[in-house]
């Protein structure tokens, strides 16, 4: 199970901030999670989006990037600064 | 020294505070900003921000590390609200200590720039019209571009030294 966050508006897409998500074993990169997630949350694209950068445990990472079941993924759009 | 504070902060507590770890230093700059209460043409009922821990404060960590570098530093504050906040309430204090007026003036500039663009933070405005999530304005990244020219404040140090 990986912990998935989503921040900003796509906590409004996704209908939550954070869950615990069981990925399929065929889902082995963020560019392929990026799909899987934008497919369950019938989201429309706005997972696909390059301005939304995903971080694997805590570290911005350039698709795709390995993922494995145990880590925290989060979906980030730009940052709107404080 | 960086806080991320989820509850009110009082920007007088804290600049008592800074005062005192800041002893000795011939200047002192503090800035305070706001939620505002208007927002193009809408009442603004409230903020929330998010922020995504560690990597929040490790951004701002980075920035105040840069400030010091740049700039001959005494003492250093940074504190930030993340969650609900309502019209008037204090979201962010940075304060800066240093020897002479312009380096703290500069140094605080700096830092506001960083966290009004970069700072790895998330907004929503809540209105009467509802709730909208914001990112930043053109002028926001303008105002933080004027840093990158960093031979440009070597030689202001040069001549105010």
């Amino acid at each position: 199970m990986a912990d998935i966050l989503y921040f900003g508006r796509l906590g409004d897409v996704a209908g939550t901030h954070s869950e615990n998500l069981d990925i399929p074993a065929t889902v082995a990169d963020t560019a392929a999670l990026r799909r899987w997630i934008d497919t369950e949350k019938s989201a429309g694209g706005a997972f696909l989006e390059a301005s939304v950068r995903l971080a694997v445990n805590s570290e911005i990472v350039v698709d795709p990037h390995p993922i494995s079941p145990s880590d925290e993924i989060a979906f980030m759009p730009p940052v709107g600064g404080g | 020294m960086i806080k991320l504070s989820p509850t009110s902060f009082s920007p007088a507590e804290a600049l008592a505070a800074f005062e005192k770890d800041a002893r000795g230093a011939g200047a002192i700059v503090s800035f305070t900003g706001l939620v505002r209460d208007r927002a193009g043409d809408a009442d603004v009922e409230g903020l929330h921000l998010q922020a995504y821990s560690p990597m929040t404060e490790n951004g701002i960590e980075k920035a105040a590390a840069d400030a010091r570098k740049r700039w001959p530093l005494t003492a250093l504050r940074i504190i930030h609200r993340t969650g609900d906040m309502g019209p008037f309430e204090p979201i962010v204090f940075v304060a800066t200590a240093s020897a002479h007026r312009r380096a703290a003036f500069e140094a605080a500039d700096f830092l506001m720039d960083y966290l009004k663009t970069e700072a790895v933070f998330w907004k929503k405005e809540l209105t009467k019209a509802g709730s909208r999530w914001i990112e930043p304005r053109a002028e926001d990244y303008i105002d933080s571009a004027r840093w990158t020219q960093t031979d440009t404040e070597t030689d202001r140090h040069a001549r105010h030294k």
